[in-house]
């Protein structure tokens, strides 16, 4: 018995891993693509059927390049930092649950790592707070001036947009009585979601904006934009130190994608998941390709906004928009409980 | 229990080791990664000690909040190594003296105390969810949490009026 659960977890973080590991090399595709489309390209199309083989081509590329590790570089934070940034990407999404419990082998397996964990919702936001530190760490080991502006930037900014996303989660916790993921999910179902988004008026733009902030991409990519920071907490980077930085992008992405789909968009519910368990991951996946693409189209649209702006929207306008948020939600929930 | 124990001398192990780490270092920032080290190993001993609220809120709060801005603050300063000279010459003798009293009281608590301890608090399952510390902190404790906050109210606006550049 205990022996069997040990595997099952194993088996399940393996199974995540590996969809992050390898989401992380299709996004980058599909973010060509759909880049390419929006600007009226075809996008990479040489390497196999519809450029299919194009991430493996490019990973093959990067693991032949060159390392350099700059020489007054402090070499041991240097080599650390890639490392830190990947992980909390990867471990982030472990209380996202994929579905209902289903019996697999005679055996009750309940889809997901830890979906019911009771601090779920805190346990987001706890990683999410580490994560900024790999970004913070590039940039001043480099000892590079641009790097190391790019990494105070992320670190200021990551803070300040820390507070609006953390705020955003509350509202779900009061409908949902609980800060687990699932609880949320179900409650969503038993209420409905134009309720659960009537009670809670601003949370999913609040946390999309914040998150978007909070992976630093366009158009709050400031830690690395190009024309005054060259490449921001990356430049000295090459080779597979870079590509775990870009790995830990897109895996953040994928992880945001996925918070966002449990706690605004219904998560893995959809037609006949009740009957049919199984179908409760497809639909997650669904969904985070479609919010993906509304990130990818983001990037597409919007210039990249000033660094006192980013600041001052975040704090003036953000963080209070979501305490109004929080307090909407708590009037109407004691009115209609 | 024996892997429990295992695990916890591992991990306390792992929290001396960062702790020894984060005061003999020279380098700010590096003594700054030990702490966060030292706050996540505190994380993992209060989820073996079954309060899940408590672990998560120690690493949201210390190493992922405070310590972000200690980072934040030492690469900004660009302090980066501490210089050689003592500044404080007194302080070594008298901290290893205070060490000594302490290390002096603990031996005699237990090799020597003639009492019995006073036990320890029969604890429900589920103490350490966050339920049960949200309704001890808005019931029990209401008044000490309250004041708290009006504390770090008050540190807040003061922190905030302090900086604050007066236009002419």
């Amino acid at each position: 018995m205990q022996l069997g659960l040990f595997l099952q977890w194993i088996i399940k973080s393996g199974i995540l891993l590996a969809i992050m590991t390898g989401g992380f090399a299709y996004v980058t595709l599909y973010e060509r693509k759909v880049l390419a489309r929006i600007q009226v390209r075809i996008g990479p199309n040489r390497a196999g059927p519809l450029g299919i083989l194009q991430p493996i081509a490019d990973g093959i590329k990067l693991i032949f390049k060159e390392e350099l590790i700059p020489a007054r570089a402090d070499k041991f934070i240097f080599i650390l930092a890639p490392i830190i940034t990947v992980f909390p990407a990867l471990v982030i999404t472990a209380v996202v649950p994929w579905g209902e419990t289903m019996t697999l082998f005679g055996q009750q397996v309940p889809l997901g790592i830890a979906p019911d964990l009771n601090v779920g919702a805190l346990y987001v936001m706890a990683i999410a707070s580490i994560s900024v530190y790999g970004i913070t760490l590039a940039g001043w080991s480099s000892n590079n001036k641009y790097a190391t502006l790019g990494g105070l930037r992320a670190s200021a900014q990551m803070i300040s947009y820390e507070l609006a996303l953390g705020l955003s989660f509350v509202p779900s916790i009061m409908l949902a009585k609980s800060m687990s993921l699932m609880d949320h999910v179900q409650m969503q179902a038993q209420m409905g979601m134009l309720k659960w988004w009537l009670y809670q008026p601003l949370g999913p733009a609040i946390f999309l904006i914040a998150s978007i902030a909070e992976v630093n991409r366009a158009p709050f990519d400031m830690p690395e934009a190009e024309q005054e920071l060259t490449a921001g907490y990356h430049t000295e980077y090459s080779g597979m130190k870079f590509a775990l930085f870009f790995m830990a992008e897109y895996i953040k992405m994928i992880a945001v994608s996925m918070i966002a789909a449990t706690l605004f968009f219904g998560g893995y519910l959809g037609p006949f998941v009740d009957r049919l368990p199984w179908l409760g991951p497809i639909y997650l996946f669904g969904k985070v390709i479609i919010l993906l693409f509304g990130m990818i189209w983001l990037r597409a649209t919007l210039p990249r906004i000033r660094y006192d702006r980013l600041m001052s929207f975040g704090w003036k306008i953000l963080l209070p928009a979501s305490l109004l948020n929080v307090f909407i939600t708590a009037v109407l929930v004691v009115i209609f409980g | 229990m024996t892997l429990n124990l295992l695990l916890f001398l591992i991990l306390a192990a792992v929290a001396i080791a960062s702790a020894l780490g984060m005061l003999l270092s020279r380098h700010a920032l590096y003594s700054a990664l030990y702490l966060i080290l030292n706050f996540g190993t505190v994380a993992v001993f209060y989820l073996i000690l079954h309060a899940p609220f408590i672990a998560i809120a120690q690493v949201t709060v210390y190493a992922g909040a405070i310590m972000v801005l200690f980072l934040f603050v030492i690469m900004l300063l660009g302090a980066g190594q501490l210089p050689p000279t003592k500044v404080l010459p007194w302080q070594r003798p008298v901290a290893i003296f205070l060490a000594a009293i302490l290390l002096a009281e603990a031996v005699y608590l237990i090799f020597f105390r003639t009492s019995e301890l006073p036990g320890a608090t029969t604890l429900t399952p589920g103490f350490g969810d966050p339920e049960a510390v949200g309704k001890l902190l808005f019931n029990q404790y209401m008044l000490p949490f309250e004041v708290t906050s009006i504390l770090l109210l008050a540190a807040m606006i003061g922190a905030i009026v302090l900086t604050k550049v007066e236009k002419k």
